[in-house]
């Protein structure tokens, strides 16, 4: 064990815990990390793409190698970083990347060939021969890279979504946040202060005395007021991952990671904060200093160092060496020194070494050896080589402020020459202010100072007054600014760990003429791993720039996109998946449809039924044959209320209504449909549906199921932008009014059965008339005598809540009549056998031409897409709508096949057309298809050929009338 | 994104659909006697300005209003935001 005395772990109480199937023990307050490290554990993974063994580098969020795989089963999550995941009783935890051992793992072969694995290798290996791409290069590469494994099975776990709103929110607990929100909060502001960590303080926690009382008692008062106060919200385990437009930040919390198992809760929430002021209270990321054979298992962080001596009371060895180029060292030095730690050697790169209690060298690092962990550094100066024995290495190379969230919108961060250090620039999300180590004001004093001061100006931009409160005296030791960016050597230096690039791959880069920033990342894979290059960026940046003789602040800078760490795809889908992966919309007669035991389809949003299987159907086809055949021969019942109806009236509804369809509607007759057309502004078909006249000021028209939110909007368009001076008022009542179509020769029985006293014969009320009406004996009705099927049919409409009812009624008053209900499957087939366009046909590539419906298009007046519809180029096109039945009775058509005259020649070039629907007619006994064909109508009688290469069937099919039944249309007239 | 509705305060843009360039409420004359160059150029010409843009959006999930939304390219600032009504008709009702 290498625990330490004292720390903020709960050593009262000891949670039991596997790494790799063996069980070690820690205590409530331990990360993985920090328990592994109590355990003598200091490797803990692979590296990407050479496996060499790694251990953990750093104390936070940052960890580029300490990545596992964290629990077992459908819980299994791949890529956790160790030094964030807050240990629990029973945690499950697997390293990754490996094949074998983790202490052998046989993938490190590809550390004895990395000169073939250098930087840009991907680009330049595996060029030829073009064919192994898919089928050897790129399986093998899949299969060696990534990192953990996907368990593969559902995620048995809840998700949430919430929504917060703020004047302030504050991003990051340690000294500057904690000021910020007690500044804010004291002042009555909505406020919220959110951290990623389980315990507030941030870097406080990892210092040893860095205010004049014990850090534990300040927080712990701290927390006792903001307790008190009902206008701050204190969000712990909780990442702003991302800055969005006008105060939007994306927010997960961790509701229950930190449990085996979530219980009753969910796993994590989704918050929307939206806030008018931030600040930025991110702290700042240690730099590391890269030399030769820098990534064993036991270098890390000077920082890290401490945090773990401080915080966690545990060392990873004990004995440690330190290198720095600044006073951070020898502090990691004294503060492990002072809970026994022994101190092999703090190596000084500073010409002008301190005195020191402990052994301090001025040199440089320069090698390493240990094959799992460190067992000694190699330490250089003036020429001169000594190993010094160790099991840890802490490097102090300076900080780099959090500034990522900073730059999520267009602002770049700036080169400052006299902090040496990137900062904020301008341009950045609009009311977000930086404090603290994340501004560069890094000793503790500076960040309270900072963080109170930017709660009282943005505050002040709110109209709030904030007073300053009184701050502890606080630790104000600056860090110093001579930054070290590398040690030369012959040896391979790490700069960006996860994703292993190496000062010799930003040399090659540079080589290469890869100079650029944005090319250097993507040449060498800079930054692009999980840990978003955090450690890394800014020193290959120095060493680029270091190659090119041009300053840092002429080198460039990478801008950072959202997340700020990684976030589950469960989280951001929060909990809709399945069933509420989107709204469901029911129609009117589905819970009598299911009674009925049919089976539904989804259609856009809308369950509808699709059709109603009685005994002894062995297939849905027997369903449907049934259906239809019913229809054409006594009368069917179909609901049909998810077609679009929109109530248009005014004054001025029928001159509109002229200007939005194609054809003339204000000429139509009060008590009469139409068909309408409608054509999108470049001239194509849009839409269609019929246009009935209630009364001389009143229309009622429907779109399509598909479309019903689209031409509403549309129509809504036209009305207030195009001809807000035309007295007319728009309104959805598709939700308002069940509509149920009833089709076939006994139609007009069965409707004359429930209409309450109106004269339904055929002078009473001809094809296309429609009648506000009741039925039933008093129930408000519309009626309208059109028709989809070819048959003698109505639409009936009566309030929503009736329409189920009125399904169940029209059925049994129509059981002597043979009455059916039917469903989609039907409904389709039926206006195939008519030859009736539908959504197959107005798919936005058709004109009215080709439908056949071009002399609809009037010219004497101007409608939407009228004046495009006339281009010479839609004119030109030669294909329409024909009715298509196989040569062979026995072969079916597909819909989808492209048509081609007998022995053409089967390319772009000599395509004839494609078809568009297809299905079996029981009216005819065969397959029937409608498709566009060139000079369709010429070509009655003639044998072309449908080819459908994806199945390989080349099908002989016959050229018709689209319509199949009755083609003059005396049924539905009579 | 938030977008200041001119009747309903700041409103999520999440209520609101997007069409594009507000320069479609300036439709052509379908009879004149150039209707065809006017149409070309009013369904296929756009200004793709980097910068300020006067654009409409729907709230759709809210009142249904067209709003005219003056916003800048760059930073996404919103400057402004009318009903489209009255950007059409030339002033507040």
């Amino acid at each position: 064990m290498s625990r330490l005395t004292g720390g903020l772990i709960d050593r009262s109480a000891a949670l039991s815990f596997t790494f790799d199937g063996r069980t070690y023990q820690g205590h409530p307050g331990d990360t993985l990390a920090s328990a592994l490290l109590a355990n003598d554990v200091r490797l803990m993974g692979r590296s990407f793409k050479y496996h060499r063994p790694r251990g953990v580098f750093s104390a936070g969020s940052e960890e580029p190698n300490a990545l596992v795989q964290l629990r077992r089963g459908a819980r299994q999550e791949p890529n956790t970083r160790a030094t964030v995941a807050e240990l629990f009783d029973g945690l499950h935890a697997t390293s990754q990347n490996r094949v074998g051992t983790l202490a052998f793992d046989l993938m490190a072969v590809n550390d004895l060939v990395a000169p073939v694995l250098a930087a840009g290798f991907y680009y330049k290996t595996f060029m030829w021969p073009r064919a192994f791409w898919e089928k050897l290069y790129e399986p093998v590469i899949r299969r060696a890279a990534g990192l953990g494994r996907l368990s593969q099975l559902p995620d048995p776990d809840a998700y949430d979504t919430g929504f917060l709103h703020a004047d302030l929110l504050v991003i990051g607990g340690g000294a500057a946040g904690l000021a910020a929100a007690l500044t804010a909060a004291r002042s009555g502001a909505r406020v919220i202060l959110a951290d990623e960590d389980f315990r507030l303080g941030g870097r406080l926690l990892a210092e040893r005395d860095p205010l004049e009382m014990p850090v534990p008692d300040w927080i712990a008062a701290l927390e006792a007021e903001f307790a008190s106060l009902p206008n701050l919200r204190v969000m712990r385990r909780t990442t702003i991952w991302g800055t969005f437009d006008h105060g939007v930040h994306g927010a997960v919390e961790r509701v229950s990671d930190h449990l085996a198992d979530p219980g009753g809760r969910v796993r994590q929430t989704l918050w929307r904060i939206t806030a008018k002021r931030t600040i930025l209270a991110s702290g700042a990321t240690e730099r590391h200093i890269p030399f030769a054979d820098n990534d064993r298992p036991g270098i890390m962080l000077s920082g890290a160092l401490r945090a773990y001596a401080n915080r966690w009371a545990v060392t990873p060895a004990a004995h440690v060496a330190i290198f720095t180029n600044s006073e951070e060292g020898h502090r990691t030095a004294r503060d492990l020194a002072a809970k026994g730690v022994g101190i092999a050697a703090v190596i000084d790169a500073r010409p002008d070494v301190p005195k020191t209690e402990y052994r301090t060298l001025h040199g440089h690092v320069t090698g390493s050896r240990g094959r799992l962990g460190l067992r000694s550094v190699q330490v250089t100066a003036a020429g001169r080589h000594e190993w010094v024995d160790c099991g840890a290495l802490g490097v102090a190379g300076g900080w780099n402020p959090n500034i990522q969230i900073a730059s999520h919108h267009r602002g770049r961060p700036v080169w400052d020459e006299a902090a040496q250090t990137f900062l904020a620039g301008p341009g950045g999300p609009v009311g977000l202010t930086v404090a603290g180590a994340a501004a560069g004001q890094g000793s503790t004093a500076q960040a309270l100072a900072s963080g109170a001061r930017a709660a009282v100006a943005a505050l002040a931009d709110l109209g709030i007054a904030a007073q300053l409160p009184a701050l502890p005296v606080a630790e104000d030791q600056a860090p110093d600014a001579t930054p070290l960016w590398h040690v030369p050597g012959k040896g391979r230096a790490w700069v960006d760990f996860q994703n292993d690039v190496t000062v010799k791959d930003i040399a090659l880069a540079h080589q290469e003429n890869m100079r650029p920033v944005e090319h250097l990342k993507r040449w060498t894979t800079l930054g692009m791993a999980t840990d978003q290059g955090k450690t890394a960026n800014v020193t290959a940046i120095a060493v680029m720039s270091e190659l090119t003789g041009q300053p840092i602040a002429a080198t460039g800078t990478t801008v950072f996109r959202p997340p700020y760490t990684p976030v589950a795809l469960s989280v951001l889908g929060g909990g809709d998946t399945g069933p509420q992966f989107r709204p469901r919309r029911l129609t009117p007669t589905h819970s009598w449809a299911e009674a009925q035991g049919a089976a539904f389809t989804e259609v856009g949003p809308w369950m509808r039924a699709q059709y109603f299987p009685r005994p002894g159907e062995a297939t849905w086809r027997d369903s449907v044959d049934r259906e239809v055949l019913a229809v054409r021969a006594g009368v069917g019942v179909c609901d049909v209320t998810t077609l679009g109806k929109i109530d248009v009236q005014g004054a001025d509804a029928g001159a509109f209504l002229d200007r939005v369809y194609a054809n003339a509607m204000a000429s139509l007759k009060v008590g009469m449909v139409r068909y309408g057309l409608m054509l999108r502004e470049d001239g194509f078909v849009w839409d269609d549906g019929t246009c009935a006249r209630l009364a001389e000021t009143q229309y009622v028209v429907t779109t399509t199921t598909a479309n019903a939110g689209t031409i509403y909007r549309h129509m809504e368009f036209c009305r207030q932008c195009l001809w807000p001076d035309l007295d007319v008022q728009l309104i959805s009542t598709t939700d308002a009014w069940a509509q149920l179509a009833v089709a076939g020769p006994r139609a007009r029985d069965l409707m004359s059965r429930i209409v309450d006293g109106v004269d339904l014969s055929n002078a009473g009320f001809p094809f296309m008339a429609c009648a506000s009406l009741t039925v039933c004996g008093g129930l408000r009705a519309r009626l309208f005598r059109i028709s989809f099927s070819g048959e003698l049919a109505y639409e009936i409409a009566v309030p929503a809540r009736h329409g189920a009812a009125l399904m169940a009624r029209l059925v049994e008053a129509g059981a002597d009549l043979g009455a059916t209900p039917y469903g989609t499957e039907a409904l389709g087939v039926l206006r195939i056998e008519k030859g009736h366009a539908a959504g197959n046909e107005l798919n936005g590539q058709t004109t009215a031409q080709m439908l056949g419906l071009g002399r609809m298009v009037n010219p004497k007046k101007d409608s939407i897409g009228a004046v495009m519809s006339r281009r010479a180029g839609m004119v030109a096109d030669r294909r329409v709508l024909v009715g298509l039945v196989p040569v062979d009775p026995a072969h079916s058509v597909v819909a989808g096949s492209h048509l081609f005259a007998e022995g053409a020649v089967q390319d772009t070039d000599h395509d004839q057309g494609w078809i568009t629907s297809a299905c079996h007619s029981p009216h005819l006994g065969s397959a029937i298809g409608l498709g566009f064909l060139e000079d369709g109508a010429a070509r009655m009688g003639e044998v072309i050929i449908a080819a459908n290469p994806l199945q390989g069937q080349q099908t002989a099919l016959r050229v018709t009338s689209p319509h199949f039944i009755d083609p003059d249309g005396g049924r539905l007239r009579d | 994104m938030l977008i200041p509705h001119p009747l309903l305060g700041l409103r999520d843009a999440s209520e609101f659909t997007y069409l594009g360039d507000a320069a479609l409420l300036d439709r052509p004359d379908g009879m004149a006697p150039d209707a065809a160059a006017r149409f070309h150029d009013y369904v296929h010409l756009r200004d793709n300005p980097a910068g300020l843009h006067r654009e409409l959006w729907f709230h759709e999930q809210g009142d249904r209003s067209w709003l005219v939304v003056t916003r800048n390219t760059l930073t996404h600032e919103i400057l402004g935001a009318e009903l489209a009504r009255d950007v059409k008709t030339g002033g507040a009702a």
